[in-house]
């Protein structure tokens, strides 16, 4: 290995003060100072901030508009343009959950219902977000592209009760999401 | 009524208000302030949002005055979190460290003069607690007791880490307490007194230590003063090495940033007060804050005036019976401006190294405070 010989670099008078460069550095901090109380602060207006500072205020101003693609948030169902649910309840999902957050109880769609070719959905559908880890598994082994990933973040409740998102739920979160699915192709 | 029974009354009125109205409120929200003005020095926001929580009874907004409230919660919160006191540790040591800590703080502040003074029922009251001759000398005498607060919790704790946090601490404070001592003397030698009362009185009238732009022989701006004061404008030098030391070792008394050694936490795993929870800690962090009130209240006591106005003013405030109250707000806001200076200094400077600590305070602050007396004492007599 080469041997670097550092030297140490001549200081002049007023370096060797300190005192100078003590007061640069306030003037350097009392700027910031100045900055953020004019809402001015360097990055403010990148990073959303209320005013003072580059801090965003968050339950008043969210991130939302920020967020990545390929940000993954909480896991929610979808049902199609026409409000069927895509779910199966062939239970992948349940099965390559890391944490267990996913329980399923599949249930028959009676032979009377217009869409009873697909035969199954489920009767319950619970993510225990307690658990949840948001590895993703879920929509990467979905086969009807029933479960994603959504962009909400804030999933909040006072109880472990209230962490569970049930069918309705998730339902609610996932909305609609259109395009092909192969389930319902009358052919197959 | 009887002058005895008056100055009985008016002493206790004064230690109340002054002790437990003002000291320890503005205690309170320096820390605030500080949580606040460093926010906005690191362009953040703050605690913004303590208030009055409206929502909780059914109303739509609550109230936040920009979190001014921020202080009682966090009282309130020091006095219901769990008092705990480990097995090993010194008992009765451990529990009168926080004690030894802030009762010299807020001793000190008795000889600080808050105001001129104010008229009550004919009689003229100073704005001072104890209007006593030795003023300096009893700060220092008081000051320097609250090592002994540091050192025990950090002794007591029986913890490897407080220890060596409270030997650090206390070799740090002696250290910077002889620089300080000795930089007070060429102000007390240009004054020729000890009283601080009296100190800040010739500051009203003849120009503050540091600003002297008004006197007797008229403005500085006025030729007559440059002829007929006779140099008198060279001990500006003196007196401003002096207050460099003076404010510098304050940092180091009051343990703040530049100097915040026994509390070092990636070293000391938080130094002497390590062991100690709830209210005994908030004890430790009130004695701190209140050192710093007390070391603003002094620099700008000894050096910019104490509660003069300037300008002249004084004279004329001075003629109304509580005329001393102007004076007050005229201190408390030369305090809150040193106490921003304060937490200014604290968010630009990085910490020292043990080694050049102490290498300032015995090498670099002690020859310099007392070499600054031979040249005081040198301008001095040129001058007269």
């Amino acid at each position: 290995m080469a041997i670097i010989k550092v030297t140490r670099p001549k200081l002049t008078l007023l370096e060797k003060l300190y005192f100078p460069s003590i007061v640069k550095g306030m003037f350097v901090t009392f700027k910031h100072a100045i900055r953020s109380l004019r809402g001015k602060s360097l990055g403010a207006d990148s990073l959303n901030s209320s005013g003072l500072g580059v801090t965003m205020q968050y339950p008043e101003q969210k991130w939302d508009d920020h967020l990545p693609e390929h940000y993954r948030g909480v896991p929610a169902l979808v049902t199609d343009e026409q409000d069927r649910e895509r779910c199966v309840s062939c239970q992948l999902c349940e099965f390559i959950c890391p944490p267990k957050a996913i329980t399923i109880i599949p249930g028959e769609i009676e032979s009377d219902d217009p869409w009873a070719k697909v035969e199954k959905r489920p009767k319950e559908f619970d993510i225990d977000m307690t658990r949840c880890i948001y590895c993703g598994m879920c929509e990467e082994v979905c086969p009807e592209q029933a479960i994603f990933l959504r962009k909400d973040y804030a999933m909040t409740g006072l109880s472990r009760a209230d962490m569970v998102n049930d069918k309705e739920r998730l339902y609610e979160i996932g909305g609609v999401r259109t395009g092909l699915v192969n389930k319902w192709n009358e052919i197959k | 009524m009887d002058p005895t029974l008056i100055l009985v009354l008016t002493t206790l009125i004064k230690i109340v208000t002054f002790t437990f109205m003002l000291t320890l409120p503005m205690v309170a929200y320096s820390v605030y302030a500080e949580r606040r003005v460093s926010a906005i020095i690191q362009d953040r926001v703050g605690p913004n949002r303590t208030g009055i929580p409206l929502t909780l009874f059914g109303f739509k907004k609550d109230l936040h005055f920009s979190g001014l409230l921020q202080p009682l919660a966090d009282g309130l919160k020091f006095f219901l979190k769990e008092e705990h006191t480990p097995s090993h540790v010194r008992k009765f040591f451990f529990w009168i460290a926080p004690v030894l800590t802030i009762v010299p703080a807020l001793l000190t502040l008795c000889v600080v003069p808050f105001g001129s003074s104010i008229t009550v029922f004919g009689e003229q009251v100073k704005l001072v607690i104890a209007d006593i001759d030795v003023g300096p000398l009893f700060v220092f005498a008081i000051a320097s007791l609250s090592v002994y607060g540091i050192t025990l919790a950090g002794w007591s704790s029986n913890n490897k880490f407080s220890f060596f946090g409270g030997v650090r601490s206390c070799a740090q404070m002696i250290s910077y307490e002889i620089a300080l001592g000795l930089s007070v003397i060429p102000v007390l030698m240009v004054f020729g007194q000890l009283n601080l009362s009296d100190i800040v009185q010739s500051q009203a009238d003849g120009g503050w230590t540091l600003l002297p732009l008004w006197n007797e022989h008229g403005s500085v701006f006025d030729a007559d003063y440059w002829k007929n004061s006779g140099g008198q404008w060279l001990l500006m030098i003196p007196l401003f090495i002096s207050f460099i030391v003076f404010t510098i070792s304050i940092f180091a008394e009051t343990n703040r940033m530049p100097f915040d050694l026994p509390e070092c936490e990636t070293e000391l795993v938080g130094g002497y007060h390590t062991e100690y929870s709830a209210m005994k800690f908030a004890l430790f962090f009130m004695g701190e804050y209140a050192a710093m009130i007390v070391g603003s209240a002094l620099i700008v006591t000894l050096f910019f005036g104490g509660w003069s106005i300037g300008f002249g003013l004084d004279a004329h405030v001075a003629d109304w019976a509580f005329g001393g109250l102007v004076h007050l707000v005229a201190f408390l806001t030369k305090v809150i401006a040193f106490i921003i200076f304060f937490i200014w200094v604290r968010w630009t400077l990085p910490r020292f190294r043990y080694d050049q600590l102490m290498k300032l305070g015995w090498v670099v602050f002690f020859e310099l405070a007392l070499v600054n007396i031979f040249l005081t004492a040198g301008i001095m007599m040129l001058v007269n």
